[in-house]
């Protein structure tokens, strides 16, 4: 049937399952904004910014598993999709991006509003596309979607100019095997070398002191049930990356929680004393390693991935495993029971796990709580028992990051949304607003700092908009507090440009936009406002608490530094370097 | 030092142990890719191997006897280990069908060099016609006072040839940079 470029556009995404974009139009992709208003059958979420409708379309992504789709016209258009498409590179989000360009015979004129943002997104994308012929339209869509969806997933960028969006064709919507047969360069490796699991699995039987350290690659290959099994059949402890969250239950006995810079005391001790670590899904980042000379410093490396680069691109492993996490980890756990299921060394693992529980109980995750001034991470405790622990927690970049890393216990994938590559600022909110409008029946919390949530808070209204009940706890200390923290640890308190006292009254501000808000400034006040958030479900939430200015996210391992170096929550070093090794 | 960590099992021991930390010989590495022949394909092998702060010494492209495959040959200076990821990511690339470092592969390379040589004297043209013939250049162009020489071979067939030209003068020159194949018979082919 003959239709429009545009109508094939909608076509294609609706052939993909698309149930709902983010975005926002402009002149170059009026036409596809036309086609979807005559179409009328994918719900359309008007973000107030692009950047806003690209981690709004990421949130959706990390909160379903599903692509999530953004769209916006050419020039500033794209150009404000950037940083989005950035940061789903960073984090492997699934998402695809269309951009409106200017018709094809003005390419490349400097006309009104053209930018090539297929060579800006270059190096931000897993791949991109300028669509030249019409006749390649279907194809291209369906390319990006199966891209983007499969391997490491990925953002991919599809740039479509007006007059190929305003061309009639017929062309048909190709199947999914004409799209894989279309990509003969394109063959991500799932399976998993059957002799490198084998060895890994001789590995783990023969270790005295291993350590599982999952990161995102688990939660994007949902393979919870496959990390449980293995950890409880082998004792192995499991320590989780930021992205890793939910990938295995923090409430299980094995679970070490979070490792690097802002990791618990135990799981950095037990990662430093391992001798055998089984990374899954994770990518050895430098705010993982700190100095990667110290890094695990005694133990053999498993690698599983799915991505063959990140294999011993920052760490030297001795088993490289190239596979999808969740199907490797099956076969792995089947070659283990094939040769019995044996621990060689039972007494050694149960010491170990001794010793563990020895780390957990010298040092666990704490603070001082106060009983005149709202410390950070009581808000977030009590957000934790007000929701039982089931919410979807989103943030943004920042102290209140981490807090929400360490005070909340997730306990399934994908419960935890925030930008962990590429740190993004402002992220958290729109993120929110996406992963609620993907998964309605969850709580959603924006857990956010004020300086975080200043920059993409022309959201509120896009929530009001659309009704969506995301509830936003600001963890408001009038700073920019984790720069702050910086400064007074390695700055001598210059606290430069980090002052943000001077700030909207964020109460009025919600009610303004038609949203509810809310004010904590006493610790008893914490709990009700949550309680009353909680009853609020048709329109989003501002939950303002002040809290202590200069409180410090601690356990840290500065920048650079060791484990050995970690400055515990009683502001002490972790440990002098000749108590961090066992006896092997 | 007391027993912070609370276990008999714990000594206070030796030198701390490192982990090992690859960093590989800095060389030039020759690196033939195929490709799909797509919009922007060069553009994105160009700004990963600039990504990774490296600068591409030589570069060869040119369509295959296969419709819409191109074959590449780059020549990169760079560390083994920082090679080695490069290769890998550039596997990653949808448009890549084939990338091999052929560095330590036994290969045959040729490039070709056009060079324009002054001969204005008739003992200039005789020497330079007789370098020529030894080296097994032909003469392409002919001016009443430069000669334009076409040579192929190896980097240091080309680079010995140029040397001996430079007491006539070299005018201007091109090379198209290196194309390279693997010997027939000699290690793994990998995609």
């Amino acid at each position: 049937m003959l239709r429009k470029g545009a109508d094939i556009v909608i076509e294609a995404l609706k052939e993909e399952g698309v149930e709902v974009l983010f975005g926002h139009p402009g002149g170059a992709i009026m036409e596809v904004y036309d086609a979807l208003y005559r179409d009328g059958g994918i719900r359309h979420i008007l973000a107030r910014h692009e950047q806003g409708a690209g981690h709004m379309a990421e949130g959706y992504a990390k909160a379903t598993g599903k692509v999530g789709v953004a769209m916006s016209t050419s020039g500033p258009g794209a150009t404000n999709l950037v940083t989005a498409i950035a940061d789903a590179y960073m984090d492997s989000v699934p998402v695809v991006f269309i951009t409106g360009q200017v018709p094809t015979h003005l390419i490349g004129n400097d006309a009104f509003q053209e930018v090539d943002i297929v060579g800006i997104t270059r190096p931000i994308t897993k791949h991109n596309f300028l669509v030249k012929r019409i006749e390649d339209l279907p194809l291209i869509i369906r390319q990006a979607f199966y891209i983007a969806r499969t391997g490491r997933p990925g953002p991919v960028l599809v740039d479509i100019p007006k007059d190929i969006t305003q061309k009639l064709s017929d062309v048909p919507i190709p199947s999914l095997e004409e799209v894989k047969e279309s990509l003969p360069g394109y063959k991500p490796h799932t399976e998993g070398n059957i002799q490198q699991i084998k060895r890994a699995g001789k590995l783990i039987m023969e270790a005295k002191r291993p350590v599982l350290y999952v990161g995102g690659g688990a939660v994007q290959s949902e393979a919870q049930r496959e990390l449980v099994e293995l950890a409880e059949l082998m004792k192995v402890p499991v320590t989780t990356t930021n992205m890793g969250k939910g990938a295995f239950p923090e409430l299980h006995p094995l679970a070490l929680h979070m490792l690097g810079m802002h990791g618990t005391y135990y799981a950095n001790m037990a990662v430093y004393n391992c001798d055998l670590l089984i990374a899954v899904g994770a990518r050895f980042d430098d705010r993982v390693t700190g100095k990667v000379e110290e890094f695990a410093p005694q133990a053999k490396i498993i690698h599983i991935d799915i991505d063959p680069a990140s294999i011993s691109k920052n760490i030297v492993v001795d088993v490289p495993i190239v596979g999808d996490v969740k199907i490797v980890l099956r076969k792995l756990i089947d070659e283990i029971r094939k040769e019995g299921a044996k621990i060689i060394f039972p007494e050694d693992r149960r010491e170990w796990i001794e010793q563990i529980e020895r780390w957990k109980k010298l040092k666990p995750l704490t603070y001082k709580n106060s009983t005149d001034i709202i410390k950070p991470q009581f808000v977030i405790e009590q957000i934790y028992e007000a929701t039982k622990g089931e919410a979807i927690i989103s943030t943004g970049v920042g102290q209140h990051q981490m807090w929400s890393a360490m005070f909340y216990k997730y306990s399934f994938p994908r419960q935890f949304i925030n930008s962990g590559g590429l740190g993004t600022m402002g992220f958290g909110f729109p993120a929110g607003i996406g992963a609620k409008i993907g998964r309605p029946e969850k709580e959603v919390f924006v857990i956010d700092g004020d300086g975080s949530f200043m920059m993409t808070m022309q959201e509120l209204i896009t929530a009001v908009q659309y009704k969506v009940p995301v509830k936003v706890a600001i963890i408001n200390n009038g700073y920019l507090g984790m720069v702050r923290q910086w400064q007074e640890l390695f700055y001598e308190r210059r606290y430069s440009e980090v002052d943000l006292s001077v700030q909207p009254d964020f109460v009025k501000l919600a009610q303004a936009c038609g949203a509810v808000g809310f004010r904590a400034e006493k610790p008893s006040e914490v709990r009700e406002i949550i309680e009353e958030a909680l009853k609020v479900q048709d329109k989003p939430v501002i939950m303002d608490f002040h809290v202590d200015r200069e409180e410090n996210v601690l356990p840290m391992v500065p920048a650079g530094k060791s484990y050995k170096d970690m400055i515990l929550e009683d502001g002490k070093k972790a440990v002098e370097a000749e108590t961090m090794y066992l006896v092997g | 030092m007391s027993d912070t960590v609370g276990s008999a099992q714990i000594s206070t021991v030796k030198s701390p142990l490192f982990r090992e930390v690859r960093k590989g010989e800095v060389r030039r590495h020759i690196i033939t890719l195929t490709v799909r022949n797509e919009l922007g394909v060069l553009a994105r092998i160009a700004t990963l191997i600039a990504g990774k702060g490296y600068n591409i010494e030589g570069l060869s492209v040119g369509e295959t006897h296969e419709k819409g495959i191109s074959r590449m040959t780059l020549e990169v200076i760079g560390d083994d280990v920082i090679i080695d990821q490069v290769v890998k990511q550039l596997r990653k690339l949808i448009d890549t069908l084939k990338v091999k470092d052929l560095t330590d592969t036994p290969h045959v390379e040729r490039e070709l060099a056009l060079v324009k040589v002054h001969t204005a004297t008739p003992r200039a043209r005789d020497e330079v016609l007789r370098l020529t013939e030894i080296f097994r250049g032909r003469i392409v162009d002919v001016s009443s006072d430069t000669y334009t020489i076409e040579i192929t071979g190896t980097d240091d067939k080309i680079n010995a040839f140029l040397e001996l030209l430079k007491p006539f003068g070299i005018k201007e020159m091109a090379r198209t940079g290196k194309v390279a194949l693997r010997r027939e018979g000699a290690g793994q082919e990998e995609d």
